[in-house]
């Protein structure tokens, strides 16, 4: 696999862009930094499913694409079936001798929001890894249904309003716990699963070459801030999202054949849940004496969590 | 090549008067091309060495989206690329290892590149969008002390 050099920013930054500007996302949107880096981490050609979602509908405008590789959008579910049966459309093709470049190095790859990934697709992700193609899935977990206004998700955290989960007078908003989306993957024995965040981009663009360069199925979590439903302003994207990684809300780990646990980022100075939650408008309620012990339950699910990954990364299973 | 629509007369005609065809016979979807003839090489080629068709979104404009923008002060730029690789918009032109300017065709005013811009004083700076760029480097801030 040919991959760009990510030894420091300036030599990544020789990479061109294949992720065209004039889209439609919001500005500030960690979308697009997530994409683009993925794009440029590798020379291959990409062939590129996506998922109905905020990232669909921004980028493929009629009569225009974002995109300047190959790219297909079927339904909201099947970004994974997508990639899967070109995958092996591919594999059949080099078998049969009928590809017109047999040797051009090409990776799959299909994006799905947090919606699509968590509860729509599910079973069609899971159906994919379980057959063992050889794509990578990158889910951009923002949390909520960005696009179509802001509905709670399985992957909605605790506490967070939500328009389908509003906090009021009554309730403090959604009352589940986020779906452990990175460990029901790793359970599938997926060869490498991982949770990565656009403000590393290092740690993120050396997952994603790992990824790509994996044979078999792959599934990778990233952070993605949303400026519209999280409710903060769009130049904060990547000092929200380092809150994020530094409070823990999101560990950076990966997990190689389902066994193997490694912590890829450790922040020096843990900051409290509070500042995160603090920083973003659908959490300001939990501020009110009467939410206090939401932020209590947060914190310590938040560090049960951290000491659960630690402990797997000791064990090595 | 052109885009193939489901139906090529989608627009020309009247509504109420398409043909009846069967389920077999609709074409669905749509297919773009993001170039003009051969891209084979595309990760290879810098933006301005590519034939772009009128399909790729790189031939519109989001200028329009703006009320404040960024303006690239080179005198104090130390060529970082933090802004590159957080840029939402792909508007942050990069080229060798140096940072060149600015895209105002795509950029959105999101400041974030102005956030992440580790210079003192910045090397980018949100100003309005009618400022003019002569006048906006010359009201261009003094280095900060540190606060001990």
């Amino acid at each position: 696999m040919a991959i760009t050099s990510v030894k420091n920013l300036k030599e990544f930054s020789t990479a061109n862009d294949r992720f065209e500007g004039a889209h439609l996302l919001c500005p500030g949107c960690a979308h697009s930094m997530i994409v683009r880096e993925l794009m440029n981490c590798t020379d291959d050609n990409l062939v590129i499913a996506a998922n109905t979602g905020c990232l669909e509908v921004s980028t493929a405008v009629y009569p225009y694409t974002s995109w300047d590789t190959s790219w297909i959008h079927i339904g909201f579910e099947n970004a994974a079936t997508a990639a899967a049966g070109a995958e092996a459309m591919y594999k059949a093709r080099k078998r049969k001798g009928t590809l017109k470049d047999p040797d051009a190095p090409v990776k799959f790859v299909a994006f799905g929001g947090d919606g699509s990934t968590y509860d729509i697709g599910f079973q069609w992700l899971s159906g994919a890894v379980e057959r063992g193609h050889d794509f990578t899935y990158i889910c951009l977990d923002n949390e909520v249904y960005a696009n179509t206004g802001g509905q709670r998700s399985s992957s909605t955290p605790i506490g967070s309003s939500t328009t389908t989960s509003p906090a009021g007078r009554i309730s403090y908003g959604e009352k589940k716990m986020k779906k452990d989306m990175v460990t029901i993957m790793a359970a599938h024995g997926a060869p490498y699963v991982a949770q990565l965040a656009p403000n590393k981009w290092k740690i993120m663009a050396k997952g994603f070459q790992k990824a790509l360069s994996t044979e078999g199925p792959c599934f990778i979590n990233t952070v993605s801030a949303c400026t519209t439903e999280w409710k903060f302003d769009s130049k904060d994207t990547i000092h929200l999202t380092d809150l994020a990684t530094d409070s823990l809300v999101f560990p950076i780990y990966e997990i190689i054949d389902g066994q193997e646990l490694n912590i890829l980022y450790r922040p020096k100075n843990i900051l409290p849940v509070r500042d995160y939650l603090g920083a973003q408008g659908r959490f300001r309620h939990l501020f009110k004496p009467e939410n206090e012990h939401v932020l209590v339950e947060w914190q310590k699910r938040v560090d049960a969590h951290w000491e659960r990954l630690q402990r797997r990364e000791e064990a090595r299973v | 090549m052109q885009g193939v629509c489901a139906t090529d007369k989608r627009g020309s005609k009247e509504l109420g008067s398409e043909e009846l065809v069967g389920w077999d016979e609709v074409m669905q979807g749509v297919v773009v091309n993001s170039f003009e003839g051969d891209a084979t090489d595309i990760a290879r080629q810098k933006a301005e060495e590519r034939n772009y068709s009128e399909f790729s979104s790189y031939t519109a404009t989001v200028a329009s989206w703006r009320v404040i923008k960024p303006v690239y002060n080179r005198d104090i730029c130390i060529d970082c690329q933090n802004c590159w690789v957080w840029c939402p918009d792909t508007s942050i032109v990069s080229r060798d290892k140096q940072m060149l300017g600015i895209d105002y065709d795509h950029c959105k005013g999101c400041q974030v590149c102005v956030e992440v811009c580790p210079t003192n004083p910045k090397s980018l700076l949100m100003f309005a969008e009618h400022e003019d760029l002569d006048k906006a480097l010359a009201q261009w801030p003094q280095k900060e002390k540190k606060e001990k």
